[in-house]
């Protein structure tokens, strides 16, 4: 089997093995390719001088760069903060309203809450704070518990109907399928319709307000203009949380689905949220 | 009674099996029993009717076996198509969420179906019928063992189900590229244990005086992957009858044996099987010797010292060590040229015959293939530098070069090595079409191509707006604006995996033609030019 072969179409001598009637030719391994291996390594020598990289027994070499990630983190974030320290100090000591009102501490809070409602509110309340069904939309000026400076940034602080919170904003509406009959359900939401929209059955809305004035003014008011104290919505304004149809009210009616919200205060620290109450004041709809 | 100690064994697991569904630990573990039992059950009715009682033909021992193979060739077709439609559902799964079907088809179960179907049933069966079918003809060689071959082939088989069927259930390790919980890990050992004993004892009883260069790349493959698959599997099961199990490690240690693991598969499964696939089928395509000897040593025993180190680069930036770090890193730059000799040699064999890549689709397809792995293996070094990584690392990037890799090498490497063996393996004369074979490889590159541009446009564009900030140093886009923005590349993204899928189905058919024994009436490829005369 070792006789010696050459190839005829190459001139190259072979190992002169055959398997299956492949032979090798025994070429030079390219010069390129080995140079390139070698400068690969030599290149991987220096790195792993420069930089932490042989475990020892309980820590490794450090490199004579002194490089570690950890503190490459650490000085970015110190380097951010620093830059940015005067403005913080300065929101931390004001109120959200004095912040509004001062046009360079506005201007660093709205960027500043922007970006931590883009990481810590979008999920909920969408990118553009716009909402969708259950999920407020923070660009108009209907507010269920309040569109001030200072009741934006509770809100946020201490979330909606959120348990671990004692401060947090809490009330509940009752599930009238126990109180009312079917009858006395379709004429109160044929009621509420009317009070932004054509209904279908316009006999049912006198009925629908007897109803009202006995059952839900307490909350929403004489004027269905709603109860910020107790979170109760305008129902006049046409804007609904889950949905403005007959249908969609008498669901509602029946058995009220509510919204929660987390308490952002231990998370997010006082600073922060006075940075989003600021963000979510300025998108719009934020009231004097 | 040909059948009759496999027919004995198989009815009493399927006992066990029912057993071991009565008493589940939890209804999981009970559900994945009553697969089993099936399965088996199945297989003793099957054998069964196949039983006759005429005593066996004698083997002839200097005769090659190729019953596994053939059976192997058909199993690695089947689910090659089975893996990539699975690819591009999921594709369209992220495309459209709606087509998330709850709870059995939603994109978390599915994934890893798609994932362990193109590697582990795919490449896997490629790998395991192309071993049987080159050392046997590189060593001269019937397979040792008997008909522990055949225990490999069906062994492997109901692995794949097995673990396929546990994700649908959803029953994980929730360990990429290794999902499957321990009882399906254990069972895999066997039989991958069946396999290095069929595999080395043939290489043992070569009538060769040298082993073939092909045979050194399986080998490492087959004692790696066993080396890789025990350990990162060792875990604790909550219960001998239950589907849950506590791995041995835990945090950043668990995070490393994971990605040692991972990154592993890739280069001891996709790339040192897959150059032991190269090293025997291109050179018999294309006629010529190998290019170099003495490359195909040194990059061989270089690739592998190295290859094992490289795994921390999947965990730059982490809870990992800098120092961990900085070695993963390195050696995978190292590893580049290692790499890239398997390339040279693959395409510098064709110095000589490179006028058939006119006239043989299959000759282009295997250079196309190699052509990809060297791509990809220079893609790889390079997002294993920490700059690059710190943009690429989570984003699409890293899916556009895993597909290009696996699309390009190994689908196309596979897709070749297929039409090589089929036709003599079933002894026809030609394959059915070598015009569909040309079709197969321009659906294919097309569909890479489309694949890897995408994923490219797509991660950084993803990567970027990451880390995008305003000149104040707050964050520009919300996560989810980053996915929204990434919605027309999903979608281009799945037509790619379309129509490499597209590539597969006519493989499939070309195929089955071949071995039902049909020949398509069709001009040569490359037309009927007057053969090339001497120059006067």
């Amino acid at each position: 089997m070792s006789e010696k072969h050459i190839d005829e179409v190459s001139g190259v001598k072979t190992t002169g093995h055959e398997w299956d009637g492949i032979r090798e030719l025994d070429n030079p391994m390219p010069r390129w390719w080995i140079w390139t291996f070698y400068a690969t390594i030599v290149w991987s020598l220096g790195y792993v001088i420069a930089y932490p990289a042989w475990p020892l027994l309980t820590s490794s070499t450090q490199g004579i760069l002194g490089y570690s990630s950890r503190a490459e983190v650490r000085n970015d974030l110190k380097a951010a903060d620093d830059s940015m320290g005067a403005y913080r100090l300065a929101i931390k000591d004001k109120s959200v309203a004095d912040i509004l009102a001062d046009d360079q501490l506005r201007s660093v809070a709205v960027a500043a809450g922007g970006a931590a409602f883009k990481v810590n509110c979008v999920q909920c309340h969408g990118s553009g704070a716009a909402g969708s069904q259950g999920f407020p939309n923070l660009n108009d000026d209907d507010w269920l518990w309040g569109g001030k400076p200072d009741e934006i940034q509770h809100t946020i602080a201490h979330g909606i109907r959120f348990t671990k919170d004692d401060q947090t904003r809490d009330s509940l509406m009752p599930a009238f399928a126990e109180v009312l009959d079917g009858e006395q359900i379709s004429q109160v939401s044929a009621f509420v319709a009317s009070l932004s929209g054509p209904v279908r059955d316009t006999s049912m809305i006198e009925p629908g307000k007897t109803v009202f004035a006995e059952n839900c003014v307490a909350c929403h008011g004489d004027n269905a203009k709603g109860n910020r104290e107790l979170g109760a919505p305008d129902l006049t304004d046409a804007i609904w949380l889950y949905g403005g149809s007959e249908q969609a009210i008498v669901a509602q009616v029946r058995a009220p689905r509510i919204g929660v919200m987390p308490a952002w205060n231990a998370r997010l620290g006082e600073t922060a949220i006075k940075e989003l109450a600021t963000f979510v004041h300025a998108l719009g709809g934020g009231e004097k | 009674m040909r059948h009759a100690s496999s027919i004995i064994s198989l009815g009493l697991f399927s006992f066990l099996a029912i057993l071991a569904a009565a008493f589940a630990h939890d209804q999981a573990f009970a559900n994945h029993m009553w697969v089993l039992t099936i399965v088996l059950v199945i297989s003793v009715i099957v054998l069964l009717r196949r039983e006759n009682f005429q005593p066996a033909a004698p083997v002839d021992p200097s005769a090659y076996m190729d019953g596994p193979i053939r059976y192997g060739v058909i199993a690695t077709i089947f689910w090659a198509v089975v893996g990539l439609l699975v690819g591009v559902v999921v594709a369209l799964q992220l495309t459209y969420p709606v087509l998330n079907i709850e709870p059995w088809f939603n994109f978390g179960r599915m994934r890893p179906l798609h994932t362990s179907g193109v590697i582990f049933a795919f490449c896997g069966n490629a790998l395991i019928c192309t071993s049987f079918y080159v050392v046997q003809r590189t060593s001269r060689a019937r397979l040792f063992g008997g008909d522990l071959a055949w225990f490999v082939f069906w062994g492997y088989q109901l692995f794949i189900v097995m673990a396929a069927t546990g994700y649908l259930l959803g029953i994980t390790e929730s360990r990429e590229y290794a999902e499957p919980e321990w009882y399906v890990d254990l069972w895999l050992t066997v039989v991958w244990v069946a396999y290095l004993i069929v595999f080395l004892g043939t290489i043992v009883k070569r009538r060769e005086p040298h082993i073939y260069v092909a045979n050194w790349f399986y080998l490492a493959f087959i004692v790696t992957i066993a080396m890789l698959h025990i350990v990162n599997n060792l875990s604790m099961p909550v219960s001998f009858l239950g589907s849950k199990s506590y791995s041995a490690f835990s945090g950043v240690q668990d995070a490393l044996t994971q990605w040692w693991y991972g990154h592993n598969a890739v280069g001891f499964f996709l790339t040192a099987g897959f150059l032991g696939m190269m090293y025997y089928f291109v050179p018999k395509q294309a006629n010529r010797p190998v290019y170099s000897y003495r490359l195909s040593i040194i990059h061989f025993w270089a690739l592998i010292f190295l290859y094992i180190w490289a795994g921390p680069h999947h965990l730059h930036f982490t809870a990992l060590p800098d120092w961990a770090q900085t070695l993963g890193m390195v050696f995978s730059i190292m590893l580049w040229m290692p790499s890239w000799g398997g390339m040279i040699n693959g395409l510098m064999t064709l110095s000589g015959a490179w006028d058939k890549l006119r006239t043989d689709p299959i000759i282009r397809m295997m250079v196309a293939a190699i052509a990809f792995y060297g791509m990809s293996t220079f893609e790889g070094p390079m997002m294993s530098i920490k700059t690059v990584n710190s943009l690429s690392h989570y984003t699409d990037w890293t899916i556009g070069h895993v597909h290009s890799g696996a699309l390009g090498w190994n689908g196309l490497i596979a897709f070749a090595a297929l039409y090589y063996m089929v036709p003599k393996l079933w002894a026809r004369e030609r394959l059915y079409s070598l015009r569909m074979v040309s079709w197969h490889f321009w659906l294919a590159t097309l569909g890479i191509v489309v694949y890897a541009a995408v994923m490219w446009v797509s991660g950084i564009q993803q990567g970027l707006m990451w880390r995008e900030h305003d000149e104040q140093g707050f964050l520009v886009y919300s996560f989810v604006e980053s996915v929204a923005a990434l919605h027309p590349y999903y979608l281009i993204r799945a037509l790619g995996g379309v129509l490499y899928l597209a590539g597969a189905l006519v493989m499939a058919w070309n195929l089955t033609m071949t071995i039902l024994g049909y020949q398509r009436d069709e001009a040569p490829i490359g037309g009927t030019f007057p053969s090339l005369q001497p120059a006067e």
